[in-house]
């Protein structure tokens, strides 16, 4: 098995669910907690295993936001476990998850420095480096019904941009969605193989701009006289609903 | 990146003390000409570990969860960083069995305890350079220049060392000075050749420009302070020069107007430009995840 996500940037919307749901169910989770630094101080900071950053791709008028969620790729030749002196950090064989053992962690941050991804992050309260863990903790849990055997992320996604699945399969609606909408890798050039997947935006023609209607001199005396307006103005309530 | 002072020490003094053991065990193997009397040899030996010592305990400093630091010498098999501690631990019997044979020797001690201390100072040394150069997310660190200059300030300051403590040879001093400048000027000229991802491969945007337009938090958090770490570029420039000027230039010269005698300042000069140097090597080092925040190349 092979487990991942897909991320659709033409639907996602930047709201930040994911990342939100993904807080309030780790932080109580199997690496929780995930510690916040002055909650309600002047410079609110914290751990977040998903970070949701905005761009804009292109120029006027062919601009578009690109919203991109980005947490652990689960990478096939993770460098993040490789560079681990511990071993505490794990890529687990049967479904490829990317974990860190919470008891072995020393925190010394080479693994973060390995992952070109910004994936980890190093929890100050408990000394110990922390990531996503694809929900491990609910995706095998048989007291969920099954349809919420997912990452809480996927769950959550209002805009329905996030999928979960096993790439090995190539039936699943990840693999699926990554043959039909041409899914790619974020800087794959590290060749690190990342399991996660990336949905480019759709092929659209840019927005048409409004162009104000020109109007001459005569017209515009015209319009002037109340007759002529309401005339108008019916006349544009009959072409619209026609 | 964020220079930490304390993993700037740990590669300052411990590689300054591998050099100097370095210098120690080729002298007993070859007579490098140091002219160094049993006991001196042994003092030296001693200064050589201390400065080691020194270097080892600052690098667990900067260890977030110390408790669990005994465990960073079981990934032998895939991690610089355990690599580097394993031959760092090991060197230590060996250097002590090797000092021990020098005791009251004139003719200096096992050579094959020396050619194994210097074999295990080379190895950690590399180690230490390969915790860095084998990271492909700083382009400026993946080169195979990391671990030769660590080795070559390595032996720069040990031999200054030597030369201060009036026992070593100022020819191979001022020679690995020239080698150790000469490094570092090819690595200066490498890292300013544009290289690496940029924004538009790191989001897969290759055929239009790409701007950030959020950064999705409000306040800092540990990738901006890890990775965040920037310096303006004429504060780079004048730390460069002064690096240069203190740990090659000054140390050459006042070797060459005044010999040995000048040793202490050389070798002072030497320990601050490297500081420098080290502090640079950080500082200049751009990690792949600061395009995802807005930076348009590394």
């Amino acid at each position: 098995m092979k487990l991942g996500l897909v991320i659709d940037l033409d639907t996602c919307v930047g709201c930040h669910a994911c990342a939100v749901a993904c807080k309030q169910w780790n932080t109580s989770g199997t690496s929780g907690p995930l510690s916040d630094y002055e909650p309600y101080g002047a410079e609110p900071s914290g751990v977040w295993f998903n970070r949701i950053r905005h761009y804009e791709v292109d120029d006027y008028p062919n601009n578009k936001t690109i919203n991109a969620p980005m947490s652990c790729m689960h990478c096939e030749d993770a460098a993040c476990v490789t560079v681990c002196p511990t071993g505490a950090s794990y890529k687990r064989p049967e479904d490829g998850i990317v974990l860190i053992d919470q008891d072995k962690c020393m925190g010394c941050n080479y693994c973060s420095w390995a992952c070109p991804y910004g994936a980890r992050e190093l929890d100050r309260e408990s000394g110990t480096m922390k990531k996503c863990t694809l929900c491990v903790d609910r995706i095998y849990d048989e007291n969920l019904p099954e349809a919420e055997r997912q990452p809480v992320c996927v769950l959550t996604c209002p805009s329905h941009a996030r999928f979960f699945g096993d790439f090995d399969d190539p039936d699943s609606e990840v693999s699926k969605q990554v043959r039909q909408r041409s899914g790619y890798s974020m800087m794959p050039e590290q060749g690190y193989q990342p399991t996660n997947k990336y949905l480019p935006p759709r092929q659209q023609p840019a927005v048409e701009t409004h162009k104000p209607r020109q109007v001459s001199r005569e017209e515009h005396s015209a319009e002037d006289k109340p007759m002529a307006q309401i005339q108008r103005w019916i006349a544009q309530q009959l072409k619209r609903q026609a | 990146m964020h220079p930490a002072i304390s993993v700037i020490c740990f590669t300052l003094f411990s590689g300054a003390g591998y050099g100097l053991l370095s210098f120690l065990c080729l002298d007993d193997l070859f007579d490098l000409n140091f002219n160094l009397s049993s006991a001196r040899h042994m003092g030296l030996v001693v200064v050589a570990l201390v400065l080691i010592t020194v270097g080892l305990l600052a690098s667990t400093l900067h260890l977030a969860n110390p408790r669990n630091a005994w465990r960073a010498f079981f990934r032998f098999r895939t991690s610089w960083l355990s690599r580097e501690g394993v031959f760092a631990v090991l060197l230590y019997p060996v250097a002590l069995f090797w000092l021990f044979t020098l005791w009251g020797s004139d003719a200096g001690g096992s050579k094959v305890l020396a050619a194994l201390t210097f074999l295990l100072c080379i190895a950690t040394l590399f180690s230490t350079g390969m915790i860095y150069a084998c990271l492909k997310t700083i382009r400026q660190w993946n080169t195979a220049l990391t671990p030769t200059n660590y080795i070559l300030l390595g032996f720069m300051l040990g031999s200054l060392v030597l030369v201060a403590s009036g026992a070593g040879n100022v020819t191979i001093a001022l020679i690995m000075v020239g080698a150790a400048a000469l490094g570092k000027l090819i690595y200066y000229y490498w890292i300013g050749q544009p290289a690496g991802p940029t924004i538009n491969s790191a989001l897969g945007f290759t055929r239009a420009t790409v701007r950030l337009l959020d950064v999705g938090h409000g306040e800092g958090n540990f990738l901006t302070e890890e990775f965040g770490y920037e310096v303006a570029k004429a504060k780079l420039i004048w730390l460069r020069l002064i690096s240069i000027a203190l740990a090659f230039l000054l140390p050459a010269l006042l070797l060459l107007a005044f010999g040995a005698t000048a040793g202490i300042p050389a070798m002072l000069c030497g320990f601050a430009g490297v500081f420098v140097e080290r502090w640079l090597f950080f500082a200049e080092a751009r990690h792949v995840v600061n395009l995802y925040h807005g930076a348009q190349a590394t």
